[in-house]
């Protein structure tokens, strides 16, 4: 088995794992305010460092191309209440576009 | 599960019946137009996965056996940056773990045992928790879980190899701005979160730690490491601003 396999099994495993966590402890273990304010705040966390790293960075370089207009797009997009998918769309369409250009 | 699950009270039906099966059926109608529109965008995750690196059948087991949208979509951007399965499997663990609390308090709603619990859990995501505490009325709130969550599940699945096909028949991903589309999932996976003003500091936090992180740790840690402002901030901030989910508080659904 590819470590790729086990990184996939493993990680279905533990997310599956924390859902059923939640369903079989006692509810007031975790609806402690501050638990719920960790809870949310890592999440906003973790995606906004995702899409910093995915903006700006390649191969462990911090650069600026056509994926930060495409971003500033989709961010516009957002703002206007657009779908997921378009938004998502778009931002490839962008960037792609720019490339295509040179 | 049945539609109708109440008895048939004569030919006309009592007024309270035909309230709950009016009220039955604008639950369904939302379960349905959120799973629509969720389960569209397993699209995009299916062909950013196939863009990340991984086959066919690892990108149908993400959305089969992790299914919590955010949490797949860190696994694959993690693992697309080069970073190492620890790094993968801890950051969508972490990004999965607001789902412990969506569980906890489904399960006061759902009152299950046994498989229908374990089934229960696997469903239990941003969208169906946030259907089922739209409701006001403890039946059609577990028929909102369940319809949600397994209209969400069916399309999401779906979709997903709708996007890994289309994602594997086109090649390069950078010339189809496929790199760019994984940063705009990430921004609109966070942007319904970013309502009150912790949630802007701690996201602007992140972006710098993550960037500052970025040419001297390994792939993957800077990204684990912006988790570690949220905890500093979450436990020193007394005001409630990113609450439980209690009823009405569950809003910001964006990702199964």
């Amino acid at each position: 088995m590819t470590s790729t396999w086990l990184a996939v099994l493993g990680a279905a495993v533990l997310c599956f794992a924390i859902k059923l966590l939640g369903h079989l402890v006692p509810e007031h273990w975790l609806a402690q305010p501050r638990v719920a304010r960790i809870a949310g705040l890592v999440t906003v966390a973790l995606l906004a460092a995702l899409v910093g790293v995915q903006t700006f960075t390649s191969g462990g370089a911090v650069v600026v191309d056509a994926r930060l207009v495409a971003v500033g797009v989709a961010a516009v997009a957002l703002a206007l209440r657009a779908p997921f998918v378009v938004v998502v769309v778009l931002a490839a369409l962008v960037a792609a576009g720019l490339r295509a250009l040179g | 599960m049945p539609a109708h699950p109440l008895p048939a009270a004569g030919p006309d039906g009592t007024p309270e019946d035909t309230g709950r099966a009016a009220a039955r059926t604008r639950v369904i109608r939302q379960a349905a137009s959120v799973s629509v529109a969720t389960g569209v965008y397993g699209v995009s995750f299916g062909a950013l996965a196939v863009a990340a690196g991984l086959d066919l059948a690892q990108t149908m087991a993400l959305s089969l056996l992790m299914f919590t949208g955010g949490s797949q979509f860190a696994f694959i951007g993690v693992v697309g940056a080069g970073g190492s399965p620890v790094a993968a499997v801890a950051t969508a663990g972490l990004l999965g773990s607001r789902n412990a609390l969506y569980g906890a308090a489904m399960a006061a709603l759902l009152r299950h045992r046994g498989p229908r619990r374990w089934a229960a859990a696997h469903l239990t995501i941003d969208e169906s928790t946030a259907v089922a505490v739209a409701q006001e009325d403890p039946v059609m709130a577990r028929a909102g879980f369940w319809w949600t969550g397994l209209g969400v599940f069916s399309l999401w699945n779906l979709f997903t190899v709708v996007g890994a096909l289309v994602g594997d028949a086109l090649g390069d991903p950078a010339r189809w701005g496929l790199d760019a589309a994984a940063a705009a999932a990430f921004l609109g996976l966070l942007w319904p979160r970013l309502g009150g003003r912790t949630a802007q500091l701690v996201a602007a936090c992140a972006v710098v730690v993550a960037l500052a992180l970025t040419p001297v740790a390994p792939a993957g840690v800077p990204v684990l490491a912006a988790a570690v402002v949220a905890v500093l901030v979450g436990w020193r901030d007394p005001t409630p601003r990113l609450g439980r989910p209690a009823p009405g508080s569950v809003t910001q659904g964006d990702a199964p």
